[in-house]
């Protein structure tokens, strides 16, 4: 199980998984926007996508957890 | 003793010094993917060590073969280079007053043949039982450092790390110029795991607290993380290419490649959305020779990418922003990591070259309680000081102190060029425009509102507008993102004359 984390502060853009989805390597699956920047977020590992912790629009900090891997 | 005696007693003092520490020290090496110290040297130089001091320093010992640590000259790609050599088989690779000394004197050895200095370090660190002869002294361990301090600049300094570097021997690697590190061997601790539990209550184990993916990821102090010896040596030799052996010789330039072969052009991979992410690692692949390319501190605040390359052959230091990580915002740990970088790119005379695609530096809480502001400044401050040629592009835009940090117009580069659809400015249009006009745009009735923000960043666009300020000669040219290379490279030919001293003082007072 691994959670993928913010990299930045910023507000989450959009989110580009569904539960129960399976993601690969490198995949992003969450894209935050700080700094008038699009800041992709990418999976850490192959596995399939147990929990989303934030909706669209939410302000996370660096270190947040975004989404959790089985 | 009769003639024979005399060889016999040479061969076998010398054989056995050689052999290094206990047979079962060389198994519990093997083991761990450890290669025996004289191994090391045979793989790091083109045929071995030329020559060799203190063989056979601790010999009346009986049990501490060279005292613990190899020292010596020879050459690596036909260049010139010192040498000390941790034995790990030995007790532990600790240092006694003779390892001490050892690393002492090919430390002014590699100072008088004015030579780059490679430390391969293994070592448990102090033999708390030897202290006085080893510790406090004028020619106790602390002259090691001081000795470190006064050659950086001088000569490149090297570390390898290939097992722990304990306790004060964690500075000898803090205080070389690049730091490889073996994943799972290397590591870097000022007090063990044991003492941190003993002294400060914590648990902790070694690989979390001091490990080499932390250093290289996290605390900065590794540059580059390797799997095997055999990588971490590979990677000291081709290092050494883009550097002369000493700051008063010039790097050398070896025979011009063509960059690698690509289906897309530059202008094809840089996003015309000022805002998309893209990698940068793409670009610089595309401006620079083949297979050339040598990072520096990769896993490291990744949001900027710092390693040489080549154009036609000669040596560059390049600073890049990478919009794919974090935006590319510069950070404190961006900060920090280039104004290194950049010092020791100056110290030997490794031309600049500056990839900006930056939103600026980072704002918020957490970055301004870790001292963004301080270590920002540490950049400004070494990149402001290098008397280098300085080589700027801004890729697609530079905006705030993002555009100063990156060698600006302001900070003397000796170009500072541009593509088409690049854009400098205090601020990008969006957040421009809700600066400016926040109580105007709150003041009119919605539906009015998308309108007059399009209209407002369309006016503000055109006055950051590239020509205009290629007419008010703030940038130097606009370059076709094709033709970049060969403007880059024609650029480099007349920048080598450059002479110039930055300013008459003794030293400048360094924010760090």
């Amino acid at each position: 199980m691994a959670k993928i984390q913010a990299s930045m502060a910023g507000n989450v853009w959009k989110v580009l998984v569904k539960e129960g989805e399976e993601v690969k390597t490198g995949q992003d699956v969450v894209i935050l926007e700080s700094m008038k920047m699009e800041i992709p977020i990418t999976a850490q590992a192959d596995g399939k996508v147990q929990k989303i912790y934030v909706n669209e629009g939410d302000f996370v900090n660096e270190a947040d957890d975004l989404i959790e891997v089985e | 003793m009769s003639e024979t005696d005399v060889k016999t007693s040479y061969q076998d003092r010398k054989e056995r010094v050689l052999k290094g520490g206990q047979e079962k020290y060389h198994e519990k090496n093997k083991e761990a993917g450890k290669l025996f110290v004289r191994d090391r040297l045979q793989l790091l130089f083109d045929q071995g060590l030329q020559a060799e001091d203190g063989l056979f320093a601790n010999v009346m010992a009986g049990d501490l073969p060279a005292d613990g640590v190899v020292t010596g000259i020879g050459k690596i790609n036909g260049q010139r280079v010192c040498v000390m050599a941790n034995d790990s088989t030995v007790k532990a690779g600790s240092w006694g007053k003779r390892t001490v000394e050892k690393i002492i004197r090919i430390q002014e050895t590699a100072e008088k043949l004015r030579c780059p200095l490679i430390y391969l370090v293994d070592s448990a660190g102090a033999r708390i039982t030897d202290q006085i002869e080893m510790f406090p002294g004028r020619r106790g361990a602390g002259r090691i450092f001081y000795n470190q301090v006064k050659l950086s600049g001088k000569i490149p300094q090297i570390c390898l790390l290939f097992g722990p570097s304990a306790a004060g021997g964690a500075y000898i690697p803090a205080f070389c110029d690049v730091v490889v590190m073996v994943e799972g061997n290397a590591s870097m601790y000022l007090g063990s795991p044991r003492m941190a539990e003993m002294v400060i209550g914590e648990k902790v184990t070694l690989e979390q607290m001091g490990g080499a993916k932390m250093h290289c990821s996290v605390s900065g102090c590794g540059d580059v993380l390797v799997n095997t010896e055999e990588e971490a040596i590979e990677y000291a030799k081709k290092y050494l290419t883009y550097f002369p052996g000493n700051y008063t010789e010039r790097p050398a330039r070896t025979a011009p490649q063509p960059p690698a072969d690509f289906e897309k052009t530059i202008e094809e991979i840089i996003p015309k959305n000022q805002n998309a992410p893209f990698d940068m690692y793409q670009l610089i692949d595309r401006l620079i020779d083949k297979e050339s390319f040598c990072e520096v501190k990769k896993l490291f605040a990744a949001e900027l990418i710092t390693g040489f390359g080549r154009i036609e052959g000669q040596p560059v230091g390049i600073i890049a922003n990478q919009p794919r990580v974090k935006g590319g915002v510069l950070f404190h740990d961006s900060a920090d990591k280039a104004a290194k970088f950049i010092s020791l790119c100056d110290a030997f005379h490794i031309p600049l070259l500056f990839l900006a695609d930056v939103p600026g530096f980072m704002i918020g809480t957490n970055v301004e309680r870790a001292g963004i502001i301080r270590h920002g400044a540490k950049m400004i401050f070494a990149m402001s000081e290098a008397t280098v040629p300085k080589m700027t592009v801004i890729v697609r835009k530079a905006y705030g102190a993002g555009l100063y940090a990156m060698a600006g117009p302001a900070f003397e580069p000796d170009c500072c060029l541009a593509l088409p659809t690049a854009q400098i400015a205090v601020m990008g249009p969006e957040a421009a425009v809700n600066a400016v006009y926040a109580n105007k745009i709150a003041a009119l009735p919605e539906e009015d509102r998308p309108k007059f923000i399009q209209e407002k960043r369309e006016e503000y666009k055109e006055d950051i507008d590239i020509y205009r300020l290629a007419s008010e000669l703030i940038i130097d040219d606009v370059v076709e993102p094709d033709r970049l290379r060969e403007e880059l490279a024609a650029r480099l030919d007349v920048y080598m004359s450059k002479y110039m001293i930055f300013t008459d003082r003794k030293h400048g007072v360094n924010p760090v």
